[in-house]
């Protein structure tokens, strides 16, 4: 199936000029390099929002607006009710500074009603109604309600800038391919002589391709693990210090499996550029007898 | 170098069709470029197997549209063609390759691939036809020898005079051993001497089977040739007033 990558010396002469020549690999390493990079931060974009929703999925705060008279009693009776794994009462101290962001001085003020918050974690499958109406007989005005629905719109975002990262890959790709027709039109009006004679003397369209297809999937190689290459080490860079590789990265790492699919990035791009650049050669050379 | 090219042929005891009467059959085949007027038009002739003809007529009758027909680089606009007894007007593309190794072209301008060696030209059809470097080897040094160019392997086309590009072009023409041999003016390059030797080299083709049709202006190089038929293009038709090439007698095979 892979026969065609390895011809005779004579048969690479066919094509007479030399390989790396012309602009494709370097279209093609500018491609594969912005691909990694975008797919990197597509991935680790997935990581935060998945170890995010991790974090909170089972995370609930209880707060009791009108102050933390009873806040002992209520964490021992949250501590107490079935499926609470973990309890943190926010210290009133820490309210306060919270507050003072928005009141000032004013939020040191003995009669400011300072409101009690309680964040707590579940086991899966936990009635947290039971548990609200269990701390509303120890403080009738508390609340409960889940982190999830506070990130939600976050996460949205981010789950937003995933598939904007995917689309901007596809479409990278898309782009990578149009340079490989074109490119192989350009090589096909060059080589056009050569394709005369070889079909006059009964070379058969995939024998023409194959010369041409090695010859793609070549430059499309070379040029995409350069891309790859200079995207790896401008991402080791990002992530081995740089202040902004949390802003750009969202602060998640990536796993073993984002660097599997990272490394066959590469690869991936040329098996496409191949693809397309026969498919091409194969429907020009068509047009003739 | 004489000797060489007027030698034996280096692969002399192929078996051929020798059943085959006729190796082209044209009925009432026509030919337009594009929505130009016909630059031939009914044409009625058959070629029998293991003959010698002769193509000539003026400049512009159609002598070399008609040769692009008989080596399947054009199809007739209507017509139909049967070579080595298969109709081949209207074939699909993918079938014509088969047919195209068994006719061996020399162009009046020689087509060769200037950026390859000699040695790379001749082997262009065997490769083609899927032999190995060691295969294609010997028969190519043989070859290089026939012609009488043994020590310019290596050399390009551009490298090469005239007359050695005709003997590279001719021996890509016939390494893989031809049924049908088609050469357009292959005189119009060379000096009466090599004009002499290519003849020489047809009619020994011709005697191992191969079919030859050459298209010339040299009535020097028809009339030194004697057994040979002669097809007559004058404004696209033929000229066959004794009905000859209709109905060809048979031939050796």
């Amino acid at each position: 199936m892979l026969g065609w990558l390895f011809v005779s010396p004579a048969d690479r002469r066919l094509l007479g000029t030399s390989r790396f020549r012309g602009p494709t690999p370097w279209v093609i390493a500018i491609m594969s390099f912005s691909i990694m990079l975008i797919a990197a931060s597509g991935l680790a974009l997935a990581s935060t929002a998945g170890s995010l929703t991790r974090a909170i999925e089972q995370r609930y705060a209880l707060e009791v607006p009108n102050g933390g008279e009873n806040l002992d009693a209520l964490v021992a009776s949250l501590k107490a009710a079935p499926g609470v794994t973990s309890i943190e009462a926010v210290p009133e101290s820490e309210m306060r500074r919270t507050l003072g962001r928005w009141l000032g001085p004013a939020a040191e003020s003995a009669d400011l009603p300072v409101p009690a918050l309680v964040n707590f974690d579940v086991r899966p499958g936990t009635d947290i109604a039971a548990i609200q109406r269990r701390a509303q007989t120890i403080a009738p005005g508390a609340e409960i309600s889940a982190h999830e629905d506070k990130v939600a719109p976050l996460l949205r975002s981010m789950r937003a800038l995933q598939w904007l990262a995917f689309g901007l890959v596809v479409l990278l790709g898309a782009a990578a391919a149009a340079a490989v027709v074109l490119a192989a039109r350009g090589a096909l009006d060059t080589h056009r002589f050569t394709i005369e004679v070889m079909h006059g003397i009964g070379a058969t369209d995939l024998q023409v391709t194959h010369l041409f297809q090695r010859k793609i999937a070549l430059d499309a190689l070379v040029g995409s693990l350069a891309g790859a290459a200079a995207g790896a080490v401008v991402l080791f860079l990002l992530a081995s210090g740089a202040s902004f590789a949390g802003e750009l990265t969202g602060g998640g790492t990536l796993s073993v499996l984002d660097l599997v699919i990272l490394l066959l990035l590469p690869f991936a791009l040329t098996i496409l550029a191949t693809w397309v650049g026969r498919i091409a050669v194969l429907a020009a050379l068509r047009e003739a007898l | 170098m004489d000797e060489a090219w007027q030698g034996a042929v280096p692969w002399t005891g192929r078996g051929r069709d020798v059943d085959l009467p006729a190796i082209a059959e044209f009925d009432s085949v026509g030919l337009r470029y594009g929505t130009g007027a016909e630059v031939l038009r009914d044409l009625d002739f058959r070629l029998a197997n293991g003959g010698f003809y002769f193509l000539t007529g003026p400049s512009g009758a159609g002598k070399t549209s008609l040769l692009k027909l008989l080596y399947l680089a054009q199809r007739p606009t209507r017509g139909r063609i049967k070579l080595f007894g298969e109709e081949l007007s209207e074939a699909p593309r993918e079938a014509l390759p088969p047919f195209r190794r068994r006719i061996g072209v020399v162009f009046q301008d020689f087509r060769l691939i200037r950026h390859l060696s000699a040695f790379d030209n001749i082997a262009l059809p065997l490769r083609v036809a899927g032999a190995t470097d060691e295969e294609l080897e010997g028969p190519v040094r043989e070859m290089l020898a026939w012609v009488g160019l043994a020590d310019r392997a290596s050399a390009r086309p551009p490298t090469l005079s005239g007359g050695e590009q005709q003997r590279v072009a001719i021996a890509r023409a016939v390494i893989n051993r031809p049924d049908l041999l088609v050469a357009d003016e292959p005189t119009g390059n060379v000096d009466a001497d090599m004009a002499k030797r290519l003849l020489h080299l047809f009619t020994a083709l011709n005697r191992l089977g191969t079919t030859v049709v050459v298209a010339t202006h040299d009535v020097g190089l028809i009339s030194a040739t004697p057994g040979a038929e002669m097809i007559r293009l004058d404004n696209g038709g033929l000229a066959d007033p004794t009905g000859m090439l209709r109905n060809p007698p048979p031939r050796r095979g």
